[in-house]
């Protein structure tokens, strides 16, 4: 690579040869910054042509009829009504099936479990079940939610499906939070006495709550735009009726009958419209492309925000 | 095993009212707070062991669902028949026929999320500034995180009538379309894992590059990428089981007809569209249909699987060689 003149660089044109092999490296270097900018650029593009043609497509749709009429026969007046509460709803039992185990788990991994054999089985568990395609996940809640419990095509399925599915998501950041708690912390409240429960849920949690936050809400936000193992349990149906209202028990308790209605959410809606040969509903499905967008994206702003600010206020 | 020697927190009350008997007291509370905190480790195992009920699980109900369809289809045909029509009168079991849209598809998607993929991790890594960084990670996580269905309706809706300008023979439905989309779908997942195998590369080696007079992009390319290339090639390999494994993109934009062909300008359908399109008829439990998707589930299972094993070893070979 180097010429063999630089060897005599006393002479005029070493010196020149050097400068220029400086120049043309410099010029190398230069240029892959260019091809570097022009990557991140391809990809605002890419990302400004998506949203730019939901929002060509989708705005016309977008009004307050969108969001409190029920889907229809015809594209003009249908709505997404029951796939926002259907997506409600079944958050609502994802994230209080996925948070407590997730958590938990993550716990159990960083602070109590001892290095055996159990242990690393779960370990390298969490990380391949973080690799498994979502779609298996379908297939299992159909085999064993759907037929072995018989909780059907349901809330209640649908929900613990996705549990599932976001549950290494959770752990994984759980245990990286825990990680950056440093021992002195909990060696100063074993100390004091506590025990392993109380530095735990008097230091480790509270601590660690805003990375595990993060995890929480990127794994929420996955959940809520994933497609396909909630259709794989054979929920794309057409759904024209909200469930039971928890309020509507008779003697004022909170009524579970919802958990096993059936149900659609935001990204089955979108995909039974996109799937309509009629181009008409294709702008319905533009539109509540739209709002499944603004959902995941700003769980996800959240969650960057949770992580950035509290990284820059935590001082150990 | 501190509380017996000073147990400082009690139950309020018992110090006052027995202040003569001490031992008996404490006693009672030692055994009831050790008591309370076998119980919550044990709940917390628990919660550490649902992910193993649920791998048990899965694999069980593949599995066992498979072993069904396997009485009904010799294996051999499954994997040397190139016709995939379980639902005709002359049904054919050759999962080569979804394996190849598979396959197609996924070689697309590496074509654009490789090289922009490392592209991206070598920029942002060793030559973008701060500022640019800053904002480029979160931005391209927040890509990450549009849901796959988003990404069909692109693919769909956009890319394939692009392309058909440029091209246009092209069919509606295309792996062309699909795999370009899946491509751009795994760019941050690519870039984040390249990047951070690459910033795991200590300092001191670029300074000694540099030293040597080299310039960013000799120091780049021939000191840190080999150094990180086992973390680079564990983060392609990830993308791959992501291709693989992709769901949504693939059932819009490529059509669900299987059909045995390498050729990207073809419709075709791969192993989870198949899947998808199985389920959104209405198969009775228990039938032949019904099971396909089973073993479709496990041949995919098993495909990334091997993946995913051969990219956490590369990962921890990364990881353990400094």
């Amino acid at each position: 690579m180097i010429p063999k003149s630089i060897g005599a660089s006393s002479s005029e044109s070493g010196v020149a040869e050097m400068r220029r092999l400086i120049a043309r490296h410099k010029t190398w270097d230069w240029l892959f910054g260019l091809l570097g900018t022009l990557a991140l650029l391809f990809a605002t593009l890419v990302f400004a042509a998506l949203f730019g043609q939901m929002l060509i497509n989708g705005t016309p749709q977008l009004s307050w009829e969108f969001f409190t009429s029920f889907p229809s026969r015809r594209a003009a007046s249908a709505g997404i009504l029951s796939a926002w509460v259907g997506t409600i709803l079944v958050m609502l039992v994802t994230a209080v099936v996925a948070v407590p185990l997730g958590i938990g788990a993550g716990i159990y991994l960083e602070e109590y479990a001892r290095k055996n054999l159990l242990t690393d089985i779960i370990e390298i568990n969490v990380t391949n079940l973080a690799g498994v395609p979502s779609i298996i996940y379908g297939l299992l809640a159909l085999g064993l939610f759907v037929y072995q419990f018989g909780l059907g095509q349901s809330i209640a399925a649908a929900g613990l499906t996705l549990a599932l599915l976001i549950l290494p998501v959770v752990i994984v950041a759980t245990r990286e939070a825990i990680r950056t708690i440093p021992q002195n912390i909990r060696e100063g409240a074993y100390a004091c006495g506590s025990s392993k429960w109380q530095v735990v849920s008097h230091h480790i949690i509270p601590y660690s709550l805003p990375g595990i936050m993060t995890g929480v809400i990127i794994g929420l936000a996955r959940a809520i735009g994933e497609t396909a193992p909630i259709i794989t349990i054979g929920a794309l149906t057409f759904i024209a009726f909200l469930p039971p209202s928890p309020f509507s028990s008779p003697d004022h308790l909170l009524s579970f009958e919802w958990l096993l209605a059936p149900f659609t959410v935001m990204p089955i809606q979108m995909f039974n419209w996109i799937s309509r040969p009629e181009e008409a509903f294709q702008a319905n499905a533009a539109a509540a492309g739209l709002v499944l967008l603004v959902m995941t994206l700003s769980m996800n702003a959240l969650a960057i925000w949770i992580r950035y600010h509290f990284r820059k206020k935590i001082k150990w | 095993m501190m509380s017996s020697i000073l147990p400082l927190k009690h139950p309020p009350g018992t110090l006052a009212e027995t202040p003569g008997a001490l031992p008996q007291g404490w006693s009672a509370a030692r055994l009831r707070r050790r008591l309370a905190e076998r119980a919550i480790e044990t709940l917390l195992m628990l919660a550490a062991l649902v992910s193993v009920f649920t791998t048990a699980a899965i694999v069980a109900i593949l599995v066992w669902e498979s072993v069904v369809f396997f009485r009904t289809v010799p294996l051999l045909d499954f994997l040397t028949d190139t016709q995939w029509t379980p639902l005709f009168d002359d049904a054919h079991f050759g999962i080569i026929a979804l394996l190849s849209g598979t396959l197609t598809t996924t070689i697309v998607a590496l074509l654009v999320a490789v090289p922009l993929g490392t592209i991206l991790a070598i920029y942002l890594s060793e030559f973008a500034p701060f500022r640019v960084r800053e904002v480029a990670k979160p931005f391209l996580e927040l890509l990450g995180g549009i849901p796959t269905i988003v990404y069909g309706y692109f693919a769909l809706l956009f890319v394939t009538p692009v392309l058909q300008k440029i091209y246009p023979e092209l069919p509606g439905f295309n792996m062309l379309s699909a795999g370009l989309v899946m491509g751009i779908m795994i760019i941050p997942y690519v870039s984040s894992l390249s990047e951070d195998a690459m910033r795991a590369v200590p300092m001191s080696m670029r300074e000694a590059s540099y030293a040597m007079g080299a310039t960013r992009l000799q120091t780049a390319l021939f000191v840190v990428t080999p150094a990180a290339l086992s973390g680079l090639a564990s983060s392609y390999i990830l993308g791959i089981s992501r291709a693989v494994g992709e769901t949504m993109v693939v059932a819009i934009a490529a059509g669900m007809q299987p059909n045995f062909s390498f050729n990207p300008t073809e419709p075709a359908a791969t192993i989870t569209a198949y899947i998808v399109q199985v389920a959104l008829g209405d198969l009775p439990h228990g039938s032949i249909g019904y099971q396909t998707i089973f073993a479709a589930g496990l041949t995919l299972l098993l495909i990334t699987l091997v993946f995913n094993i051969l990219g956490h070893f590369l990962r921890k070979r990364f990881r353990e060689a400094y």
